[in-house]
C-alpha cells in the first residue's frame, strides 16, 4: 500500500464532496468515499493482517487521512446544510404580527387588587389581616364602639336592619366590628387590618353606593401615641399616592376614637379627604377588656372606592359597581 | 349651621387681617368642618344711605299710583324721587340708592326724567336690596334704628360673611353663635365676651300685678332637669320684629314669623338653648313636661296631626296636649296676631328623650337637633332672661314673673395628670400649657393632691366626661400639626392566613384564565329566588327591613343571581363571549332566630354571654361563582370560534380546587340552578364542595344569556385546609405506556371507569388518560379509549409486566362497568 494511494485517496473524496452540490449529492459522495465500502474503509480493516510495526506507521498515516476526509466533508455538509436553509426557512415564514390569543387575559376587580396592596403593606410592617362577618350583631357594630342605642351618631349611618329587629342583626355599617371581634379574641399586642365590605342605606349616585369597602387599622400596645399613628398613615399614604403624598389630621368626631380627626391627603397638588382616626377611645377598650392603665391605641379607616377614585382618577362610582367587565379589564391583574 | 361674621364679631375681636378664608381655616383647624362660605353685599355698590321722607306729592294722572317723595338724606338740599309704591308715610326713615349705586343685577341708578319730574335716586325694597325673595314693598326703618345720612350699608349689615358650619354630634354648644364665637376667639388667642355671662347680668324687674305667673312642672326628673317659665302680659301683638333682629335670624337661614317667635329664635341662634313662646291665655293650669298616659291626637306647628304615645316626651297643661317636647309646639296654644299674654317655655331636656322624638315623628328641628345633642343646663334661666328682656323692650310686655321646676345639676369636675395629654399625643406638654389650653375652652383649672390637676368642667360640655376628653380639646386648641410622626413598634407579621391566600390565589388564577372579576350588590328580589329555584338552604335567607329596593329586600344565598345579572349588563353594552366571576359572602339563615343578648358596655361581657353573641350571627361561607356565555376563543384565523361550555364550568370549578392542593371527585348532580341533565357535583373528602355546569335554559331565557351559557360555584369555606407537601423523589426510570380501548353502555359515567381503572391498574400507574370518546357504535354503547402510563421506581418496567396491569384494569371495569375491551 503506497503512501501516495491514500493521498489520492484523500484527494478524491475532498474533490468529490467539493463537487457536491446538494446534501444529496454529498450523501453518495459521503459513501464512496468515506463510507464502509470506500478504499480508506477498506485500508483500514486490512491494517490488522499487517505485522505490528508496520501497523503502527501505516495506521497513522490512516488515522490522519480519515481526519482530513472527516474535516472537508463536516464542512461541506455544513456548507450545504446553510444553502438549503436560506431557501427552505423563507418558505416558511410566517406573520407574527398575527394576533396570537384565542382567548383573553382576563382582570381582578381594582378593589381586590387595591385590597391586597395595602394587605401587603400592612403584612409588611408587621400587621396581621383580620376579617369578619358582613351580616353582624347590632352589638359589635354600635354598643361596643361606643355607640349607644339613642346616641345622635347611631342616626348619622343609615343602617341596613334585618328581621326581625329584635335578632339584634344588621348590615355592618363599617368594618369596626373586627376591631371588637380581634380584642375579644386575642391580648394585645394587636396590629391588624380589617379590609372588607359594608354597607349604608345611600342611593347609587357618582360618589355614594349602598355597598362599598373599608380598610380599618386596629393598634393596641404598650405606649403607642397619636405619634404612631400619623406616622403610619403618612407611611401608608405615601404607598397609596406616592413618594410627596402628605397627610393632615383635622379634629373631627367618631364616637370610638377620642381624639378623633379626619385624615385629609395631600395628592395632585390639593388637599383631598381620605378617611376617619383617633386614638381608641377607653370606653371601646374597656368594653372589650383591655387593661387601659397598661395599653393604649390608635385606629383609622379609609373606604377603598374613595382611595381608588382618587388615585386613579374614577369620576363615577357607577363604574365600580355595575360589573361592566371593561371596567376590570383595564385594571389587568395589577395597578 | 349657617352663622353671619358680623354677630361672631360681636363675641370674639377678630383681627382686620381675619380674612374669610383665615376664619375657615381657623375652624378647620380646631374641628369644625366648614362646608363653605358666601359673602354677601358684594354685588351691591354704593352710595346707599338712610334718608328720611319729608313729603309726598300724589301723582293720579298714570295708570297706577306715583309719589313724588322729597327726601331727607342729610344733604345739603332736598333730595326728590320717583316711587311707585305706597306702604310708607311722611316720617319714615327709608333706604335711599343714591345715583352711581348699583343693586343686585346689575341695576345702575342714575339721575332720570320720568312721569314729568326728575327723579334722583331710588327708595329701595328689600327684594330690591337683595334682602329677601319676595318684595314687600319699601323698607321701612323703626324709628331709632338708624341715622338720617348713615350708610345703609352699615345699617343693613349688608356687607357680611356667612359661614356654614358643619357641627359634629358631640359638640352642641357650637350650635350656637356663643359657642362658635368662643371656638373661634380661642383659635385666634383673642378676647371673647360670653353673652351668657352678658345676658345674666341684665336686670329685669318683674310686675307681678300684671297678670298671673303660669306654673311650671317636671313630671319626671328623668326626662328634664331645670324648667324656667316666663310669663308675660300686655305684649303688642302688633309689634313687629326690628330690622337687626330680621336680618340676623335670617343670615342664619331661619325665617322671620312675628316678634314672639322670632325672639325665641334669635335666642336660640344666639345662647344655644331652643325656647318656646306658648299663648299665656291657651294654657290651663300648669305647664308640664310629662308623658302621655294614652295614645293621644294633637296637631303640630307644622299642621300636621300626630298621635302621641307613652314613649314621647310632652309638654302638657291640665287638659291637654301642648307641644311635642324640644321638637315642636303645637297648633293650638300657638302665638297668634291677638296674644297679649306670653309663657316663654326653657328647659334643659334629656337628650335621649329629644332624640326618640324627633325619631318617632321623623321630626328633625332646629329645637331637637340642638337637644340631642346637650344644652347648656344653665341656660334655661339665662335664655329665658334674655328673651324676656328682648319682649319687654321690643314689644312693650309687661315681665309677670317666673316659675321653675328642677333644678341645674352640679359641676362636674375630672382629675387629669397634667403627664397624660403628653404620653396619648406622643409630645412633652408642659403642665402650664395643659392649663392654659384647658382654660382657653372653658374649663376651670386648679392643682390638686399629687401634682394632678383638677378640671372643671363648663356646663355647656356634657360631652367632657374623662381625661381623654380632655386631651382631645388640649390636642385641637394646640393643632393637631404638633404632632409628630412616628412609626410604632413593628411585630413580626404572621402573613396572610391560609383561606386569605388561597381566595387570593383562587381570584388571581381566574383572571389569568381569562374571566373578569365583578363585585355585586348581594340584594335579591322575592322573583329571584323562584326563577332560580332554590330551595332548602338557599332558600332561607335574611330579609333587610329597610331595603335601598323595595323589589330587593333578601340577601343573597347564592352567587349566580348577581353574576347572571352582570352578565346580562354586559351582555346589553355589546360584550359577546365573555366569563365574569365574582367572591364573596352568602348569607344564609343556618341558625334558628333569637333575640339578641342584651349587653352592656365598658366592661368585657363574659366568656358565656360572647358565646351567646356570636352564635347569634349565622356563620357566612366565602363562595366564588362564575358565569360563562358565548364564545370563550373568538372565530379569527385560528379557526373557528369555540363557545364556553359545561365542561369549561366544571374545568374553572375543578382547577380552583386543585389550585388549593386538594384534589376533586365529580359526580352527576341535578341543582337548581343548573340544567338538571347538565350539572357536576364536585366532592372533597367526599363532601360537595362545588357545582359546576350549563344553566337552566329556563334562566338562560329570562335573563338573555346566549345558549348554553354555563356557571360553577365552589364554597370555598368548605373547603379543607391543607398541610406541609411532602416531596416525592423523582425517577428517572424509563415510562411504559399502554393504550387501552373499552365499550361501555352510554349511561356509564367516564369518570367513575377511569377511577376503577386506576384502582384495578394498581400503584404503577402514573397517569391515566381519556384520549378519545366515540359514541356511533350504535345501540347506546360508546367508546373510551385510555392512555395509561407506568413507571417503577427502581426498575424498567417490562412489556409483559404492563401488560397484565392493563389486562387487571380492563377486567376490573368489566366487572363494575360491563366494560368490553374494543378489538383493534
Amino acid at each position: 500500500m503506497e503512501i501516495a494511494e491514500i493521498d489520492n485517496w484523500v484527494n478524491q473524496a475532498i474533490s468529490a464532496f467539493a463537487s457536491a452540490q446538494n446534501l444529496e449529492e454529498l450523501k453518495s459522495a459521503r459513501l464512496a468515499h468515506a463510507g464502509d465500502k470506500s478504499p480508506i474503509s477498506g485500508a483500514s480493516r486490512s491494517l490488522g493482517t499487517l505485522p505490528a510495526d508496520e501497523r503502527a506507521v501505516l495506521g497513522k498515516i490512516i488515522g490522519d487521512a480519515r481526519g482530513k476526509i472527516n474535516a472537508s466533508l463536516e464542512a461541506r455538509t455544513s456548507a450545504l446544510e446553510i444553502e438549503r436553509d436560506s431557501v427552505l426557512l423563507v418558505q416558511e415564514r410566517v406573520d407574527v404580527t398575527l394576533p396570537p390569543h384565542r382567548s383573553k387575559l382576563g382582570g381582578l376587580h381594582p378593589i381586590t387588587i387595591i385590597k391586597n396592596e395595602i394587605s401587603d403593606f400592612f403584612i409588611g410592617q408587621g400587621y396581621s389581616i383580620a376579617e369578619g362577618p358582613e351580616l353582624e350583631a347590632q352589638w359589635l357594630n354600635f354598643d361596643a364602639l361606643n355607640i349607644p342605642a339613642d346616641h345622635p351618631a347611631r342616626t348619622m349611618q343609615d343602617t341596613f336592619f334585618i328581621e326581625p329587629l329584635e335578632s339584634g342583626l344588621v348590615l355592618r355599617t363599617h368594618t369596626s366590628p373586627v376591631q371588637v371581634r380581634t380584642m375579644l379574641a386575642q391580648k394585645p399586642p394587636i396590629y391588624v387590618i380589617c379590609p372588607g365590605r359594608t354597607f349604608r342605606a345611600d342611593e347609587l349616585d357618582a360618589t355614594h353606593t349602598p355597598v362599598f369597602h373599608q380598610v380599618e387599622g386596629l393598634v393596641v400596645d404598650r405606649g403607642i401615641t397619636m405619634a404612631h399613628l400619623k406616622g403610619t398613615l403618612d407611611s401608608f399614604a405615601r404607598k397609596m399616592f406616592g413618594d410627596e403624598a402628605k397627610t393632615r389630621l383635622r379634629p373631627s368626631f367618631f364616637p370610638f376614637t377620642e381624639p378623633s380627626a379626619e385624615v385629609d391627603v395631600f395628592f395632585n397638588g390639593r388637599w383631598i379627604e381620605w378617611g376617619g382616626c383617633g386614638m381608641v377611645n377607653p370606653k371601646v377598650l374597656q368594653s372589650c377588656g383591655v387593661d387601659t392603665s397598661i395599653f393604649t391605641g390608635f385606629a383609622f379607616g379609609m373606604g377603598l372606592e374613595r382611595t381608588l377614585m382618587v388615585r386613579h382618577g374614577i369620576t363615577d362610582m357607577h363604574d365600580i359597581v355595575e360589573g361592566d367587565l371593561r371596567f376590570s379589564a383595564q385594571f389587568g391583574s395589577g395597578i | 349651621m349657617l352663622v353671619p361674621l358680623s354677630w361672631l364679631q360681636e363675641f370674639a375681636a377678630l383681627p382686620k387681617s381675619a380674612t374669610p378664608e383665615k376664619i375657615s381655616d381657623a375652624f378647620v383647624r380646631v374641628g369644625f368642618e366648614v362646608e363653605g362660605f358666601t359673602v354677601t353685599g358684594k354685588e351691591i355698590t354704593g352710595p346707599i344711605v338712610i334718608g328720611k321722607v319729608k313729603s309726598i306729592e300724589e301723582i293720579t294722572e298714570f295708570k297706577k299710583p306715583i309719589r313724588y317723595v322729597e327726601l331727607d338724606c342729610k344733604e345739603k338740599k332736598p333730595r326728590f324721587v320717583i316711587c311707585g309704591a305706597t306702604n310708607f308715610v311722611v316720617g319714615d326713615l327709608v333706604v335711599v340708592a343714591l345715583p352711581g349705586s348699583v343693586l343686585p343685577g346689575g341695576f345702575a341708578i342714575s339721575a332720570r326724567e320720568t312721569y314729568g319730574k326728575t327723579s334722583n335716586g331710588m327708595i329701595c325694597s328689600t327684594k330690591e336690596l337683595g334682602l329677601s325673595d319676595e318684595s314687600e314693598g319699601i323698607l321701612t326703618l323703626a324709628k331709632g334704628a338708624a341715622k338720617i345720612g348713615d350708610d345703609a350699608f352699615e345699617v343693613l349689615e349688608l356687607n357680611d360673611v356667612i359661614f356654614d358650619i358643619a357641627v359634629n354630634p358631640d359638640r352642641g354648644y357650637a350650635l350656637s353663635i356663643r359657642g362658635l364665637a368662643r371656638e373661634i376667639a380661642g383659635a385666634f388667642a383673642v378676647k371673647y365676651i360670653d353673652p351668657a355671662l352678658t345676658a345674666k347680668a341684665a336686670k329685669l324687674r318683674a310686675k307681678a300685678s300684671a297678670g298671673k305667673v303660669v306654673k311650671a312642672k317636671i313630671s319626671d326628673g328623668k326626662d328634664a332637669d331645670v324648667m324656667y317659665l316666663r310669663t308675660l302680659a300686655n305684649f303688642d301683638p302688633k309689634a313687629a320684629s326690628p330690622l337687626w333682629l330680621r336680618r340676623r335670624i335670617e343670615k342664619c337661614g331661619m325665617r322671620s314669623i312675628s316678634l314672639a317667635v322670632d325672639v325665641t329664635n334669635y335666642v336660640m341662634l344666639e345662647l344655644g338653648q331652643p325656647l318656646h313662646a306658648f299663648d299665656a291665655a291657651k294654657i290651663a293650669g300648669t305647664l308640664k313636661v310629662s308623658r302621655a298616659s294614652k295614645a293621644t291626637k294633637f296637631a303640630t306647628l307644622d299642621g300636621q296631626e300626630r298621635t302621641v304615645t307613652a314613649a314621647d316626651l310632652l309638654i302638657s297643661d291640665d287638659k291637654k296636649v301642648l307641644a311635642l317636647a324640644g321638637t315642636m309646639g303645637g297648633l293650638d296654644s300657638e302665638v297668634t296676631e291677638s296674644t297679649t299674654a306670653l309663657a316663654i317655655e326653657a328647659i334643659r331636656f334629656n337628650s335621649v328623650a329629644i332624640a326618640k322624638n324627633a325619631r318617632n315623628h321623623k321630626l328633625s328641628t332646629e329645637a331637637s337637633r340642638r337637644f340631642e345633642r346637650g344644652v347648656d343646663p344653665e341656660l334655661a334661666e339665662i335664655a329665658s332672661l334674655r328673651a324676656t328682656s328682648l319682649l319687654v323692650d321690643l314689644g312693650g310686655a309687661d315681665y309677670v314673673g317666673v316659675a321653675t321646676a328642677g333644678k341645674v345639676p352640679a359641676k362636674r369636675s375630672i382629675l387629669l395628670d397634667p403627664q397624660f395629654p403628653g404620653e396619648i399625643l406622643g409630645y412633652a406638654i408642659t403642665s402650664a400649657t395643659v392649663s392654659k389650653q384647658l382654660k382657653s375652652v372653658g374649663c376651670g383649672v386648679v392643682a390638686a393632691a399629687g401634682k394632678k390637676l383638677k378640671v372643671s368642667v363648663p356646663s355647656w360640655r356634657p360631652d367632657l366626661e374623662e381625661a381623654i376628653d380632655l386631651v382631645e380639646e388640649i390636642a385641637r386648641t394646640i393643632g393637631f400639626d404638633s404632632i409628630p410622626s412616628l412609626l410604632p413598634p413593628r411585630p413580626v407579621s404572621t402573613g396572610l392566613t391560609q383561606t386569605q391566600a388561597r381566595q387570593r390565589k383562587v381570584g388571581a388564577l381566574l383572571a389569568d384564565l381569562g374571566l373578569y372579576e365583578v363585585q355585586t350588590y348581594p340584594f335579591v328580589s322575592e322573583a329571584t329566588m323562584k326563577v332560580f329555584n332554590y330551595t332548602g338552604e338557599r332558600a332561607a335567607t335574611y330579609r333587610i327591613a329597610n331595603p335601598m329596593a323595595d323589589d330587593a329586600p333578601l340577601l343573597r344565598t347564592h352567587l349566580i343571581p348577581g353574576l347572571v345579572q352582570a352578565a346580562e349588563r354586559n351582555l346589553g353594552r355589546g360584550a359577546r363571549g365573555f366569563g365574569l366571576f365574582e367572591i364573596g359572602s352568602i348569607f344564609r339563615k343556618t341558625i334558628a332566630e333569637s333575640a339578641a343578648p342584651v349587653i352592656s358596655t365598658s366592661v368585657r361581657p363574659s366568656e358565656a354571654v360572647i358565646k351567646k353573641l356570636y352564635a347569634g350571627v349565622p356563620p357566612q361561607h366565602q363562595h366564588v361563582g362564575g358565569v360563562l356565555v358565548g364564545a370563550a376563543e373568538a372565530e379569527g384565523w385560528q379557526g373557528k370560534e369555540r363557545n364556553y361550555s359545561w365542561s369549561d364550568a366544571i374545568s374553572f370549578a375543578l382547577k380552583i380546587i386543585e389550585s388549593t392542593g386538594l384534589t376533586a371527585t365529580v359526580v352527576r348532580s341535578d341543582f337548581a340552578p343548573w340544567h338538571p341533565e347538565r350539572c357536576a357535583e364536585l366532592q372533597v373528602n367526599g363532601k360537595a364542595v362545588a357545582h359546576a355546569g350549563e344553566l337552566h335554559p329556563r334562566i338562560i331565557a329570562a335573563h338573555g344569556l346566549p345558549e348554553r351559557a354555563s356557571a360553577f360555584v365552589v364554597n370555598l369555606s368548605a373547603l379543607p385546609e391543607t398541610g406541609v407537601i411532602r416531596a416525592q423523589a423523582i425517577t428517572t426510570m424509563p415510562v411504559a405506556v399502554q393504550d387501552l380501548a373499552l365499550v361501555v353502555d352510554g349511561s356509564v359515567a367516564a369518570g367513575e371507569v377511569m377511577a376503577t381503572l386506576r384502582e384495578g391498574a394498581g400503584e404503577l400507574l402514573e397517569s391515566i388518560e381519556l384520549f378519545d370518546r366515540y359514541d356511533q357504535l350504535g345501540e347506546g354503547k360508546i367508546s373510551l379509549a385510555f392512555t395509561l402510563r407506568f413507571r417503577a421506581a427502581d426498575r424498567t418496567l417490562t412489556t409483559a409486566e404492563v401488560s397484565a396491569l392493563r389486562e387487571t384494569a380492563a377486567t376490573l371495569a368489566a366487572k363494575r362497568h360491563g366494560a368490553v375491551v374494543r378489538s383493534a
